[in-house]
């Protein structure tokens, strides 16, 4: 194990200096001879009390210069592993829309793999529903009802898991990266020994059976791709909205298994007491595929009101700046950003927002960004893909009427 | 009440800037700070010291300059720091690092609570907090945003969820994950940054913890990073004046339609 720079092929260009997060690798003078016989002045030096091994730079080192050895594990029976499961997540014992979304992602791991798709539904009253998972793309259905389940509870939750792991040995399983889903996989993943990945937005496998995971880091400015080479299974979280479910199908076949469970698996030491429903907001900012976004800009929290509407038209929800979370304009389960939500819709609309690399970094990774904003040099306006300029108090109710109109026809 | 923090210091966003052609953030002269979930789950652990008259540690993974941050936490009222630091720890995914934070947790032993942010900020998996709750088996409460009611003994507190809260109740001891809506960290006081001076910073390594050393750092990680790559995020976005709002608001229904929302 270790991180080394191999004299004699770094040039001291120092592409590795400035990609180092932690300031762990310097540049010195220091006159030596390459591989190829021609001589370098410069070489880089890898501080190793600063260094965490992150192996950001060995990549982009342009004459592989940078060494980065691991040990592997060695796992035994992975061969035994071979299936795709997904976890089909149900809030408040209804079913998600992630789960069909995992399901047509999985189905497509499945089909490459050659493997069946699995899928695990927990909860109370399931009746009719591993119907609809199968015409959504599984092709067998786990499935555990039991009272106790209607709420999500993280130790029986993890037991049932685990036991359902080790009985049908799936070599790839994903749950969306949903509160519960990163709670579950996390505590399950830390019980087995084997490797998650948190958050992924793209999935893909290769010939040997690798999930190939990548997911966003910094708020997407970096994006890394992540195996787990040794450990089974591989483990992800997904990030909703991303994948695409399947055309429903009612004609598919598939197989239910009801798989019964002892009671020392539903024990759970947390117990769950109340749901209280966030009423200030139709949707929540990680359901919706549109979101509307208030800064300081708004000026009191009565405009949020403005936003609202306009959410109602384009049936999205509303999100918010750090500062306007922190004046009490607006709930904090309304705040996008580092601090708040990473969230990545389909459309994100930032009216009054300046544009902070804070919340920035929290809605990146949306398709495609509108910003609305007086001030021309805003650094909202670099990430959007459409930028108005102009007093959003002008221009919101005028483009709310302009939108409701070409929406209506 | 023996309270456990768990933190860790990550770049600072303030001193990244985006590059104007590429889009792309850039990080020079890297400054560090202590990720801000975990300012909100040590100011909770102060806050329940003085309710309950206990003390309160924190634990961080880290390079040695991480010192900084426990010096840090110090000045705010925190009582002992307590730094994990050795080369094989470096590299850890988040397994690996639950497990090596559980080890320590182990080893200070006699606790009632532990509290971590709920992700860090250059991550944001949100796995290290329910990973050591896992090594531990203990309970855990995730993402908490309110403490209702807390004893010796037992904890209400209620969790931010989709869409509202789940309110959760539990026998101690337990893990939390905390939002930021739970509290408002302090500043450090003066007397308090002359203890932090002052504090003597433990430093251990793998065999103070009793770590199994095929389970801690790069080796014991299940994951391993293939591939680091910026991706292209340089947009040519078209900037509309106020009197071509009617363009404008055509472009985002033609996107809307293209991407299925209408």
């Amino acid at each position: 194990m270790g991180i080394r720079v191999i004299k004699d092929k770094c040039t001291g260009c120092g592409i590795c200096f400035k990609i180092c997060q932690y300031s762990a690798i310097d540049i010195t003078k220091e006159v030596h001879t390459l591989a190829n016989g021609k001589k370098a002045k410069k070489l880089a030096i890898i501080d190793l009390e600063k260094c965490t091994l992150c192996g950001e730079c060995v990549k982009p080192c342009p004459t592989d210069a940078i060494e980065l050895k691991t040990k592997t594990h060695e796992f035994e029976g992975k061969e035994n592993y071979k299936n795709v499961m997904v976890f089909a997540e149900q809030r408040r014992d209804e079913l998600e829309g992630a789960a069909f979304e995992l399901i047509g992602k999985g189905r497509e791991l499945a089909d490459k793999l050659g493997v069946d798709l699995y899928a695990l539904l927990l909860g109370k009253d399931l009746k009719g529903k591993p119907e609809k998972l199968i015409a959504s793309g599984a092709d067998k259905v786990i499935v555990i009802s039991d009272d106790s389940l209607v709420n999500f509870l993280p130790e029986p939750y993890t037991n049932i898991l685990i036991d359902i792991i080790k009985k049908y040995k799936p070599s790839i399983f994903l749950a969306p990266s949903t509160t519960q889903g990163r709670a579950l996989l996390s505590r399950a993943a830390g019980k087995i020994y084997t490797g998650l990945t948190a958050d992924c937005t793209g999935l893909d496998v290769d010939s040997e059976g690798n999930l190939l995971q990548t997911r966003p880091a910094f708020g997407g400015s970096i994006k890394a791709r992540i195996l787990t080479p040794n450990m089974r299974p591989q483990m992800a979280t997904v990030r909703p909205k991303v994948f695409k479910p399947l055309e429903e199908d009612t004609s598919r076949k598939g197989e239910i298994i009801e798989e019964k469970v002892s009671g020392e698996l539903l024990k759970s030491t947390t117990k769950f007491e109340e749901w209280i429903e966030d009423t200030t907001s139709a949707i929540s900012i990680e359901d919706a595929d549109i979101i509307i976004s208030g800064g300081r800009g708004l000026g009191c929290s009565d405009n949020f009101k403005i936003l609202f509407e306009l959410a109602e038209v384009l049936g999205g929800a509303v999100g918010a700046s750090r500062p306007t979370v922190d004046e009490g304009w607006i709930p904090y389960s309304h705040q996008v950003g580092q601090t708040g939500k990473t969230v990545g819709p389909k459309l994100y609309i930032a009216v009054g927002i300046s544009g902070a690399i804070q919340h920035l970094e929290g809605m990146r990774s949306s398709d495609f960004i509108v910003a609305i904003n007086k001030d021309p040099d805003a650094p909202i306006f670099k990430v959007a893909d459409v930028g108005i300029i102009g007093d959003l108090f002008e221009v919101i109710p005028e483009l709310k009427e302009k939108l409701k109109r070409a929406i209506n026809g | 009440m023996k309270v456990i923090v768990c933190i860790k210091q990550v770049p600072d966003p303030e001193h990244a800037k985006m590059d104007e052609k590429s889009g792309t953030v850039v990080r020079e002269g890297v400054e560090l700070m202590i990720n801000p979930f975990d300012l909100y789950a040590v100011e909770e652990g102060l806050r329940l010291k003085e309710k309950m008259d206990g003390e309160v540690v924190v634990v961080s993974m880290g390079p040695p300059q991480a010192e900084k941050a426990l010096r840090e936490v110090i000045g705010m009222g925190v009582d002992q720091g307590i730094l994990l630091t050795s080369r094989e720890f470096a590299g850890a995914d988040t397994w690996a690092t639950s497990y090596t934070l559980a080890k320590a947790c182990e080893k200070i032993g006699n606790y009632g609570l532990i509290i971590c942010g709920k992700q860090a900020i250059d991550g944001d998996t949100a796995q290290v907090g329910p990973g050591i709750a896992a090594q531990l088996s203990i309970p855990q409460i995730t993402f908490v945003r309110k403490i209702d009611e807390i004893s010796e003994k037992n904890i209400k507190a209620e969790r931010m969820v989709e869409g509202g809260y789940e309110v959760i109740s539990s026998p101690l001891p337990l893990l939390i994950t905390v939002v930021k809506e739970i509290n408002e960290p302090r500043l450090p006081t003066l007397k308090g940054r002359l203890n932090a001076k002052k504090a003597e910073i433990a430093h251990w390594g793998p065999e103070d913890i009793g770590a199994d050393k095929d389970k801690i750092g790069m080796n014991g990680s299940p994951t391993m990073v293939d591939e680091i790559y910026t991706p292209d995020l340089s947009k040519d976005g078209k900037i509309y004046t106020i009197d071509q709002l009617g363009e404008a608001a055509e472009e985002i229904v033609k996107k809307q339609k293209e991407m299925g929302l209408i």
